[in-house]
Protein backbone atom coordinates (compact mmCIF):
# COMPACT_ATOMS: atom_id res chain seq x y z
CA UNK A 1 0.00 0.00 0.00
CA UNK A 2 1.93 2.73 -1.25
CA UNK A 3 0.18 5.40 1.53
CA UNK A 4 1.85 3.33 4.05
CA UNK A 5 5.50 2.24 2.28
CA UNK A 6 6.63 4.74 -0.08
CA UNK A 7 7.97 7.98 1.29
CA UNK A 8 5.32 10.51 -0.36
CA UNK A 9 2.74 8.23 1.01
CA UNK A 10 3.62 9.11 4.48
CA UNK A 11 3.64 12.48 3.66
CA UNK A 12 0.42 12.66 2.37
CA UNK A 13 -1.23 10.54 5.62
CA UNK A 14 0.74 13.24 7.49
CA UNK A 15 -0.62 16.15 5.82
CA UNK A 16 -4.34 14.65 5.45
CA UNK A 17 -4.55 14.06 9.28
CA UNK A 18 -2.71 17.26 9.89
CA UNK A 19 -4.98 19.37 8.15
CA UNK A 20 -8.01 17.41 10.13
CA UNK A 21 -6.38 18.03 13.15
CA UNK A 22 -6.46 22.17 12.34
CA UNK A 23 -10.04 21.93 10.70
CA UNK A 24 -10.77 20.34 14.56
CA UNK A 25 -8.80 23.16 16.35
CA UNK A 26 -10.89 25.94 13.98
CA UNK A 27 -14.02 24.30 15.68
CA UNK A 28 -12.53 23.70 18.95
CA UNK A 29 -11.60 27.37 19.40
CA UNK A 30 -14.54 28.76 17.54
CA UNK A 31 -16.68 27.05 20.41
CA UNK A 32 -14.49 27.95 23.36
CA UNK A 33 -14.45 31.48 22.52
CA UNK A 34 -18.16 31.59 23.31
CA UNK A 35 -17.43 31.18 26.93
CA UNK A 36 -15.98 33.96 27.13
CA UNK A 37 -19.13 35.75 26.22
CA UNK A 38 -21.97 33.60 27.39
CA UNK A 39 -21.31 30.84 30.20
CA UNK A 40 -25.16 29.62 29.57
CA UNK A 41 -24.92 29.59 25.75
CA UNK A 42 -21.60 27.78 26.16
CA UNK A 43 -22.32 25.38 28.66
CA UNK A 44 -25.22 24.43 25.91
CA UNK A 45 -22.74 23.46 23.61
CA UNK A 46 -21.38 20.88 25.89
CA UNK A 47 -24.43 19.55 27.09
CA UNK A 48 -25.27 19.28 23.46
CA UNK A 49 -21.87 17.55 22.37
CA UNK A 50 -21.93 15.53 25.92
CA UNK A 51 -21.26 12.02 25.55
CA UNK A 52 -24.02 11.48 22.44
CA UNK A 53 -23.30 9.17 19.77
CA UNK A 54 -22.35 12.04 17.34
CA UNK A 55 -20.01 13.38 20.41
CA UNK A 56 -18.54 9.92 20.70
CA UNK A 57 -18.15 9.07 16.91
CA UNK A 58 -16.29 12.15 16.60
CA UNK A 59 -14.34 12.12 19.34
CA UNK A 60 -13.19 8.40 18.21
CA UNK A 61 -11.67 9.51 14.57
CA UNK A 62 -10.19 12.51 15.91
CA UNK A 63 -8.35 9.97 18.63
CA UNK A 64 -7.34 8.05 15.35
CA UNK A 65 -6.40 11.23 13.52
CA UNK A 66 -3.79 12.11 16.23
CA UNK A 67 -2.29 8.50 16.68
CA UNK A 68 -2.00 7.96 12.89
CA UNK A 69 0.03 11.35 13.13
CA UNK A 70 1.76 10.91 15.98
CA UNK A 71 2.79 7.07 14.52
CA UNK A 72 3.51 8.63 10.99
CA UNK A 73 5.59 11.36 12.63
CA UNK A 74 8.08 9.10 14.67
CA UNK A 75 8.02 6.70 11.20
CA UNK A 76 9.43 9.32 9.53
CA UNK A 77 11.70 10.58 11.73
CA UNK A 78 13.03 7.27 12.67
CA UNK A 79 13.82 7.22 8.65
CA UNK A 80 15.19 10.91 8.73
CA UNK A 81 17.76 9.69 11.09
CA UNK A 82 19.07 6.71 9.86
CA UNK A 83 19.76 8.52 6.60
CA UNK A 84 22.43 10.70 8.14
CA UNK A 85 23.96 8.47 10.54
CA UNK A 86 27.18 10.71 10.95
CA UNK A 87 26.47 14.43 11.50
CA UNK A 88 28.54 17.37 10.44
CA UNK A 89 30.71 18.60 13.17
CA UNK A 90 29.41 22.47 12.08
CA UNK A 91 26.22 22.89 9.81
CA UNK A 92 24.58 26.45 9.28
CA UNK A 93 21.06 26.98 7.86
CA UNK A 94 20.41 29.99 5.36
CA UNK A 95 18.09 31.95 6.43
CA UNK A 96 15.35 30.80 4.45
CA UNK A 97 15.40 27.87 6.62
CA UNK A 98 12.74 28.50 9.34
CA UNK A 99 13.18 26.80 12.97
CA UNK A 100 9.92 25.37 13.00
CA UNK A 101 10.37 23.33 9.60
CA UNK A 102 13.68 21.44 11.31
CA UNK A 103 11.98 20.98 14.38
CA UNK A 104 9.01 19.55 14.18
CA UNK A 105 8.94 16.69 15.91
CA UNK A 106 9.95 18.39 19.27
CA UNK A 107 7.40 20.81 18.58
CA UNK A 108 4.71 17.49 18.19
CA UNK A 109 6.12 16.37 21.51
CA UNK A 110 5.54 19.85 23.53
CA UNK A 111 2.01 20.17 21.91
CA UNK A 112 1.24 16.48 22.73
CA UNK A 113 2.32 16.73 26.44
CA UNK A 114 -0.37 19.56 26.49
CA UNK A 115 -2.74 17.74 24.85
CA UNK A 116 -2.13 15.22 27.78
CA UNK A 117 -2.23 18.37 30.59
CA UNK A 118 -5.21 19.67 28.74
CA UNK A 119 -7.54 16.25 29.00
CA UNK A 120 -6.40 15.38 32.36
CA UNK A 121 -8.07 18.65 32.83
CA UNK A 122 -11.29 18.89 30.73
CA UNK A 123 -11.87 15.37 28.95
CA UNK A 124 -11.10 13.40 32.09
CA UNK A 125 -13.77 15.31 33.91
CA UNK A 126 -16.05 15.80 31.72
CA UNK A 127 -16.76 13.55 28.54
CA UNK A 128 -14.72 10.42 30.46
CA UNK A 129 -17.31 10.58 33.71
CA UNK A 130 -20.03 10.43 31.44
CA UNK A 131 -18.93 8.09 29.64
CA UNK A 132 -17.98 5.66 32.43
CA UNK A 133 -21.79 6.76 33.96
CA UNK A 134 -20.09 8.26 37.35
CA UNK A 135 -23.00 9.98 39.00
CA UNK A 136 -22.30 13.71 39.76
CA UNK A 137 -22.19 15.01 43.30
CA UNK A 138 -24.17 17.47 42.37
CA UNK A 139 -26.25 18.61 39.42
CA UNK A 140 -24.82 19.62 35.86
CA UNK A 141 -21.22 18.54 37.13
CA UNK A 142 -19.99 17.18 34.00
CA UNK A 143 -21.56 19.46 31.97
CA UNK A 144 -20.41 23.13 33.45
CA UNK A 145 -17.81 23.73 31.05
CA UNK A 146 -17.59 27.24 31.83
CA UNK A 147 -17.47 26.31 35.26
CA UNK A 148 -14.65 24.30 34.91
CA UNK A 149 -12.57 26.78 32.44
CA UNK A 150 -12.76 29.43 35.68
CA UNK A 151 -11.57 26.78 38.01
CA UNK A 152 -9.00 25.68 35.93
CA UNK A 153 -7.58 28.55 35.17
CA UNK A 154 -7.36 30.80 38.72
CA UNK A 155 -4.48 28.91 38.94
CA UNK A 156 -1.76 31.51 37.23
CA UNK A 157 1.06 28.54 36.57
CA UNK A 158 -1.55 26.26 34.60
CA UNK A 159 -2.55 29.59 32.63
CA UNK A 160 1.49 30.10 31.46
CA UNK A 161 1.59 26.37 30.89
CA UNK A 162 -1.39 26.27 28.47
CA UNK A 163 0.00 29.72 26.48
CA UNK A 164 3.27 27.94 26.49
CA UNK A 165 1.50 25.12 24.75
CA UNK A 166 -0.41 27.03 22.49
CA UNK A 167 2.70 29.05 21.36
CA UNK A 168 4.18 25.51 20.30
CA UNK A 169 1.60 24.97 18.13
CA UNK A 170 1.51 27.92 16.70
CA UNK A 171 5.30 27.23 15.32
CA UNK A 172 3.63 23.61 14.76
CA UNK A 173 1.03 24.86 12.44
CA UNK A 174 3.21 28.22 10.66
CA UNK A 175 5.35 25.37 8.67
CA UNK A 176 2.64 22.97 8.93
CA UNK A 177 -0.40 23.89 7.44
CA UNK A 178 1.81 25.49 4.37
CA UNK A 179 4.12 22.15 4.56
CA UNK A 180 0.43 20.02 4.44
CA UNK A 181 -0.31 21.40 0.66
CA UNK A 182 2.76 21.17 -0.28
CA UNK A 183 3.17 17.18 0.73
CA UNK A 184 0.30 16.67 -1.75
CA UNK A 185 1.09 18.44 -4.41
CA UNK A 186 -1.00 21.39 -3.92
CA UNK A 187 1.57 24.22 -4.70
CA UNK A 188 3.57 26.09 -7.31
CA UNK A 189 5.82 29.06 -7.31
CA UNK A 190 2.90 31.52 -7.38
CA UNK A 191 0.85 29.96 -4.28
CA UNK A 192 3.49 29.10 -2.24
CA UNK A 193 3.86 33.02 -0.81
CA UNK A 194 0.12 32.47 -0.37
CA UNK A 195 -0.02 29.52 1.48
CA UNK A 196 2.38 30.64 3.87
CA UNK A 197 0.36 33.82 4.23
CA UNK A 198 -2.30 31.73 4.76
CA UNK A 199 -1.10 29.65 7.48
CA UNK A 200 0.42 32.41 9.36
CA UNK A 201 -3.02 34.29 9.74
CA UNK A 202 -4.56 30.77 10.58
CA UNK A 203 -1.96 29.92 13.14
CA UNK A 204 -2.21 33.42 14.66
CA UNK A 205 -6.17 33.48 15.22
CA UNK A 206 -6.06 29.73 16.10
CA UNK A 207 -3.87 30.81 19.06
CA UNK A 208 -4.84 34.14 19.58
CA UNK A 209 -8.78 32.55 20.48
CA UNK A 210 -7.53 29.92 22.24
CA UNK A 211 -5.28 32.44 24.48
CA UNK A 212 -8.11 34.68 25.07
CA UNK A 213 -10.40 31.71 26.58
CA UNK A 214 -7.40 31.34 29.22
CA UNK A 215 -7.07 34.88 30.18
CA UNK A 216 -10.54 35.36 30.07
CA UNK A 217 -10.96 32.36 32.80
CA UNK A 218 -8.34 33.41 34.63
CA UNK A 219 -9.82 37.14 34.89
CA UNK A 220 -12.97 35.65 35.51
CA UNK A 221 -11.87 32.91 38.10
CA UNK B 1 45.25 41.24 -11.32
CA UNK B 2 46.13 41.51 -7.70
CA UNK B 3 48.32 38.54 -7.50
CA UNK B 4 50.93 40.03 -5.05
CA UNK B 5 47.90 40.19 -1.93
CA UNK B 6 48.77 36.86 -0.81
CA UNK B 7 46.64 35.41 2.47
CA UNK B 8 46.55 32.25 4.67
CA UNK B 9 44.12 30.37 5.67
CA UNK B 10 43.80 27.36 8.63
CA UNK B 11 42.54 24.06 6.56
CA UNK B 12 40.66 21.71 8.95
CA UNK B 13 40.29 18.95 6.64
CA UNK B 14 38.09 15.48 7.50
CA UNK B 15 40.66 12.56 6.08
CA UNK B 16 39.48 9.07 6.08
CA UNK B 17 41.82 6.10 4.69
CA UNK B 18 38.74 4.60 3.30
CA UNK B 19 34.96 3.89 3.40
CA UNK B 20 35.38 1.33 6.48
CA UNK B 21 38.47 3.94 8.21
CA UNK B 22 37.17 6.04 10.89
CA UNK B 23 38.23 9.32 9.75
CA UNK B 24 39.29 12.33 12.22
CA UNK B 25 39.83 16.00 11.09
CA UNK B 26 43.32 17.08 10.61
CA UNK B 27 44.10 21.16 10.90
CA UNK B 28 46.56 22.40 7.80
CA UNK B 29 47.85 25.54 9.39
CA UNK B 30 48.94 28.79 7.61
CA UNK B 31 47.94 27.96 3.75
CA UNK B 32 49.03 30.59 1.02
CA UNK B 33 46.69 31.33 -1.57
CA UNK B 34 45.30 34.34 -2.73
CA UNK B 35 41.98 36.15 -2.55
CA UNK B 36 41.56 35.06 -6.44
CA UNK B 37 42.29 31.67 -6.13
CA UNK B 38 39.48 29.12 -5.61
CA UNK B 39 38.80 27.20 -2.99
CA UNK B 40 39.50 23.90 -4.78
CA UNK B 41 42.65 25.69 -5.76
CA UNK B 42 43.74 26.39 -2.34
CA UNK B 43 43.31 22.26 -1.75
CA UNK B 44 45.46 21.89 -4.99
CA UNK B 45 48.39 24.50 -3.66
CA UNK B 46 47.83 22.17 -0.28
CA UNK B 47 47.91 18.93 -1.47
CA UNK B 48 51.37 19.88 -3.37
CA UNK B 49 52.90 20.54 -0.33
CA UNK B 50 51.47 17.20 1.30
CA UNK B 51 53.18 15.52 -1.62
CA UNK B 52 56.58 17.05 -1.33
CA UNK B 53 55.94 16.27 2.03
CA UNK B 54 55.84 12.94 1.57
CA UNK B 55 52.12 13.11 2.71
CA UNK B 56 48.93 11.26 1.40
CA UNK B 57 46.97 14.45 -0.45
CA UNK B 58 43.90 15.37 0.24
CA UNK B 59 40.90 13.29 -2.30
CA UNK B 60 38.10 15.31 -3.09
CA UNK B 61 36.04 15.18 -6.12
CA UNK B 62 36.09 17.58 -8.85
CA UNK B 63 35.77 17.50 -12.88
CA UNK B 64 34.85 20.77 -14.94
CA UNK B 65 35.74 23.66 -12.70
CA UNK B 66 33.18 25.62 -14.17
CA UNK B 67 29.89 24.96 -12.23
CA UNK B 68 28.72 22.85 -14.66
CA UNK B 69 29.73 18.85 -14.02
CA UNK B 70 28.39 18.26 -10.88
CA UNK B 71 31.68 16.74 -9.77
CA UNK B 72 32.86 19.00 -6.90
CA UNK B 73 31.10 18.53 -3.52
CA UNK B 74 32.64 19.55 0.07
CA UNK B 75 30.52 20.70 2.77
CA UNK B 76 32.71 24.19 3.57
CA UNK B 77 32.04 26.12 6.86
CA UNK B 78 28.39 24.46 7.36
CA UNK B 79 27.51 24.94 3.83
CA UNK B 80 27.54 22.55 1.05
CA UNK B 81 29.52 23.96 -1.65
CA UNK B 82 30.58 26.56 1.04
CA UNK B 83 28.53 29.91 1.93
CA UNK B 84 27.93 31.30 -1.16
CA UNK B 85 24.50 30.98 -2.52
CA UNK B 86 23.75 29.86 -6.09
CA UNK B 87 27.26 28.35 -6.41
CA UNK B 88 28.68 25.05 -6.63
CA UNK B 89 32.36 24.70 -4.89
CA UNK B 90 34.55 25.11 -7.59
CA UNK B 91 33.09 28.47 -8.67
CA UNK B 92 34.09 29.26 -4.68
CA UNK B 93 36.92 31.71 -4.38
CA UNK B 94 39.17 32.40 -1.38
CA UNK B 95 37.98 36.70 -1.14
CA UNK B 96 34.65 34.97 0.24
CA UNK B 97 37.01 34.28 3.64
CA UNK B 98 38.63 36.39 5.82
CA UNK B 99 42.72 36.54 6.33
CA UNK B 100 43.39 34.08 9.37
CA UNK B 101 40.12 32.03 9.30
CA UNK B 102 40.19 28.58 10.11
CA UNK B 103 37.89 26.84 7.09
CA UNK B 104 36.67 23.38 8.15
CA UNK B 105 35.93 21.16 5.24
CA UNK B 106 34.10 17.90 5.63
CA UNK B 107 32.20 15.56 3.06
CA UNK B 108 28.83 15.19 2.36
CA UNK B 109 27.08 13.05 5.01
CA UNK B 110 24.72 10.72 3.79
CA UNK B 111 23.91 7.03 4.74
CA UNK B 112 23.04 6.43 0.79
CA UNK B 113 26.91 8.62 0.02
CA UNK B 114 29.21 6.29 1.45
CA UNK B 115 32.84 7.97 2.10
CA UNK B 116 34.89 6.27 -0.36
CA UNK B 117 38.64 8.42 1.15
CA UNK B 118 38.38 11.65 2.73
CA UNK B 119 36.29 14.09 1.21
CA UNK B 120 35.07 11.76 -1.64
CA UNK B 121 31.53 10.37 -1.45
CA UNK B 122 30.02 7.78 -3.74
CA UNK B 123 27.24 9.58 -5.32
CA UNK B 124 26.35 6.16 -7.48
CA UNK B 125 22.66 6.24 -6.02
CA UNK B 126 21.89 9.45 -7.87
CA UNK B 127 23.09 7.40 -11.46
CA UNK B 128 20.97 4.49 -9.86
CA UNK B 129 17.68 6.72 -9.60
CA UNK B 130 18.29 8.29 -13.12
CA UNK B 131 18.32 4.91 -14.50
CA UNK B 132 15.16 3.66 -12.89
CA UNK B 133 13.22 6.43 -14.75
CA UNK B 134 15.25 10.00 -15.64
CA UNK B 135 14.76 9.13 -19.63
CA UNK B 136 12.76 9.31 -22.30
CA UNK B 137 12.28 6.04 -24.68
CA UNK B 138 12.12 7.17 -28.48
CA UNK B 139 13.17 6.08 -31.92
CA UNK B 140 15.80 8.70 -32.92
CA UNK B 141 15.14 9.72 -36.11
CA UNK B 142 16.05 13.04 -37.99
CA UNK B 143 15.70 16.15 -36.28
CA UNK B 144 12.11 17.21 -35.99
CA UNK B 145 11.10 20.80 -37.43
CA UNK B 146 11.30 23.53 -35.16
CA UNK B 147 7.70 24.10 -33.13
CA UNK B 148 6.21 20.93 -34.54
CA UNK B 149 5.03 20.27 -31.24
CA UNK B 150 3.82 23.60 -29.62
CA UNK B 151 4.75 24.19 -26.12
CA UNK B 152 3.88 27.44 -23.80
CA UNK B 153 7.00 29.30 -23.21
CA UNK B 154 6.33 29.51 -19.24
CA UNK B 155 6.46 25.67 -19.79
CA UNK B 156 9.95 25.08 -21.88
CA UNK B 157 11.48 27.77 -19.33
CA UNK B 158 10.09 25.87 -16.20
CA UNK B 159 11.51 22.76 -17.94
CA UNK B 160 15.02 24.34 -19.12
CA UNK B 161 14.92 25.48 -15.24
CA UNK B 162 14.46 21.82 -13.64
CA UNK B 163 17.18 20.53 -16.22
CA UNK B 164 19.61 22.63 -14.79
CA UNK B 165 20.08 20.52 -12.04
CA UNK B 166 23.71 18.76 -12.18
CA UNK B 167 23.00 16.14 -10.09
CA UNK B 168 25.52 16.96 -7.39
CA UNK B 169 24.25 16.08 -4.11
CA UNK B 170 24.32 19.39 -2.35
CA UNK B 171 20.57 18.88 -1.63
CA UNK B 172 20.61 15.61 0.09
CA UNK B 173 23.99 17.05 2.08
CA UNK B 174 22.28 20.29 3.12
CA UNK B 175 19.03 18.50 4.62
CA UNK B 176 18.36 17.48 8.44
CA UNK B 177 16.55 14.33 6.99
CA UNK B 178 18.84 13.44 4.07
CA UNK B 179 16.57 14.03 1.69
CA UNK B 180 16.83 13.45 -2.10
CA UNK B 181 13.26 14.77 -3.07
CA UNK B 182 14.54 18.04 -4.76
CA UNK B 183 17.32 16.22 -7.20
CA UNK B 184 14.77 13.48 -8.14
CA UNK B 185 11.76 16.19 -8.07
CA UNK B 186 13.84 18.36 -10.79
CA UNK B 187 14.75 15.46 -13.18
CA UNK B 188 11.18 13.96 -12.88
CA UNK B 189 9.70 17.46 -13.81
CA UNK B 190 12.59 18.25 -16.55
CA UNK B 191 10.09 15.60 -18.60
CA UNK B 192 6.76 16.03 -16.97
CA UNK B 193 6.36 19.21 -18.02
CA UNK B 194 7.19 18.10 -22.00
CA UNK B 195 4.85 16.19 -24.23
CA UNK B 196 7.65 13.88 -25.23
CA UNK B 197 8.18 13.11 -21.49
CA UNK B 198 4.50 12.84 -20.40
CA UNK B 199 4.03 9.55 -22.29
CA UNK B 200 6.18 7.65 -19.55
CA UNK B 201 5.46 10.29 -17.17
CA UNK B 202 3.36 7.72 -14.95
CA UNK B 203 5.65 4.95 -15.00
CA UNK B 204 8.61 7.68 -14.27
CA UNK B 205 7.85 8.48 -11.42
CA UNK B 206 6.74 5.28 -9.60
CA UNK B 207 10.01 4.16 -10.26
CA UNK B 208 12.26 6.83 -9.39
CA UNK B 209 10.41 7.38 -6.35
CA UNK B 210 10.58 4.00 -5.19
CA UNK B 211 14.18 3.52 -6.30
CA UNK B 212 14.99 6.59 -4.18
CA UNK B 213 13.35 4.99 -1.13
CA UNK B 214 15.26 1.87 -1.66
CA UNK B 215 18.30 3.23 -1.63
CA UNK B 216 17.67 4.89 2.32
CA UNK B 217 17.08 8.72 1.87
CA UNK B 218 14.98 10.28 4.33
CA UNK B 219 11.59 11.71 3.61
CA UNK B 220 11.25 15.46 2.79
CA UNK B 221 9.61 17.62 5.74
CA UNK B 222 9.79 20.75 3.35
CA UNK B 223 12.41 22.98 5.65
CA UNK B 224 13.92 24.44 2.11
CA UNK B 225 17.81 23.94 3.10
CA UNK B 226 17.70 21.99 -0.20
CA UNK B 227 16.68 24.78 -2.72
CA UNK B 228 18.52 27.19 -0.08
CA UNK B 229 21.57 25.61 -1.08
CA UNK B 230 21.46 24.39 -4.34
CA UNK B 231 24.08 25.75 -6.70
CA UNK B 232 21.43 26.05 -9.21
CA UNK B 233 18.92 26.94 -7.28
CA UNK B 234 16.31 24.48 -8.67
CA UNK B 235 12.51 25.75 -6.61
CA UNK B 236 10.72 23.53 -4.44
CA UNK B 237 8.20 23.82 -6.48
CA UNK B 238 9.88 20.76 -8.20
CA UNK B 239 9.09 18.53 -5.12
CA UNK B 240 5.39 19.66 -5.23
CA UNK B 241 5.00 18.67 -8.76
CA UNK B 242 6.74 15.56 -7.49
CA UNK B 243 4.38 14.65 -5.35
CA UNK B 244 1.46 15.66 -7.30
CA UNK B 245 2.67 13.08 -10.22
CA UNK B 246 3.24 10.62 -7.31
CA UNK B 247 -0.11 10.82 -5.74
CA UNK B 248 -1.77 11.04 -9.32
CA UNK B 249 0.18 8.22 -10.43
CA UNK B 250 -1.08 5.88 -7.64
CA UNK B 251 -4.44 6.80 -7.71
CA UNK B 252 -4.62 5.71 -11.18
CA UNK B 253 -3.10 1.74 -9.78
C1 LIG C 1 -3.00 19.84 17.54
C2 LIG C 1 -2.39 18.86 17.06
C3 LIG C 1 -1.58 18.86 15.78
C4 LIG C 1 -1.83 19.48 14.60
C5 LIG C 1 -2.98 20.39 14.25
C6 LIG C 1 -0.75 19.13 13.70
C7 LIG C 1 -0.63 19.55 12.40
C8 LIG C 1 0.39 19.23 11.54
C9 LIG C 1 0.46 19.56 10.15
C10 LIG C 1 -0.60 20.33 9.38
C11 LIG C 1 1.63 19.07 9.67
C12 LIG C 1 2.17 19.20 8.25
C13 LIG C 1 2.15 17.90 7.52
C14 LIG C 1 3.11 17.89 6.38
O1 LIG C 1 4.18 18.47 6.47
O2 LIG C 1 2.81 17.25 5.38
C15 LIG C 1 2.31 18.44 10.76
C16 LIG C 1 3.55 17.84 10.66
C17 LIG C 1 4.18 17.18 11.70
N1 LIG C 1 3.64 16.91 12.95
FE1 LIG C 1 1.90 17.61 13.63
N2 LIG C 1 0.14 18.31 14.36
C18 LIG C 1 -0.35 18.11 15.64
C19 LIG C 1 0.21 17.33 16.63
C20 LIG C 1 1.41 16.65 16.51
C21 LIG C 1 1.95 15.76 17.50
C22 LIG C 1 1.30 15.43 18.83
C23 LIG C 1 3.15 15.29 16.99
C24 LIG C 1 4.17 14.35 17.54
C25 LIG C 1 4.39 13.83 18.61
C26 LIG C 1 3.35 15.90 15.71
C27 LIG C 1 4.45 15.70 14.92
C28 LIG C 1 4.59 16.19 13.65
C29 LIG C 1 5.77 16.02 12.84
C30 LIG C 1 7.06 15.28 13.24
C31 LIG C 1 5.51 16.63 11.62
C32 LIG C 1 6.44 16.74 10.43
C33 LIG C 1 6.26 15.54 9.59
C34 LIG C 1 6.99 15.64 8.31
O3 LIG C 1 7.07 16.72 7.74
O4 LIG C 1 7.49 14.61 7.85
N3 LIG C 1 2.26 16.70 15.44
N4 LIG C 1 1.53 18.53 11.90
S1 LIG D 1 18.78 19.81 -7.09
FE1 LIG D 1 20.48 21.30 -6.89
S2 LIG D 1 21.61 20.57 -5.08
FE2 LIG D 1 20.32 18.85 -5.74
S3 LIG D 1 21.59 17.64 -7.11
FE3 LIG D 1 20.48 19.09 -8.43
S4 LIG D 1 21.86 20.86 -8.61
FE4 LIG D 1 22.64 19.66 -6.89
S1 LIG E 1 33.80 20.76 -10.79
FE1 LIG E 1 32.17 20.65 -12.25
S2 LIG E 1 30.61 21.71 -11.19
FE2 LIG E 1 32.29 21.98 -9.86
Amino acid sequence: MWLIDSSIGRKVIMSVTGLFLVLFLIFHMSMNVVAIFSSETYNDICNFLGANWYALAGTMVLAAGVVLHIVFAFLLSYRNYKARPIGYSTQKNQKEVEGASQNMLVLGIIVLMGLCMHLIHFWAKMQLQEIIGATPDYEGQFTNGAELIRITFSNPYVCLAYIGWFIAIWFHLTHGIWSAFQSTGLNNKVWFPRLKMCANIFSTIIVLGFTAVVIAGYIHS
Amino acid sequence: MATDNTMKVNLKVWRQADSKAKGEFKLYENVETTPDTSFLETLDILNETLVEKGEEPIVFDHDCREGICGMCSLFINGHPHGPAQGATTCQLYMRRFKDGETITVEPWRSAAFPVIKDLMVNRNAFDQIQQAGGYVSFNCGGAQDANAIPISKVDADEAMDSATCIGCGACVAACKNGSAMLFVSAKVSQFALLPQGRVEAVKRVKSMVAKMDELGFGNCTNTRACEAECPKCISISNIARMNREFICAKFKD
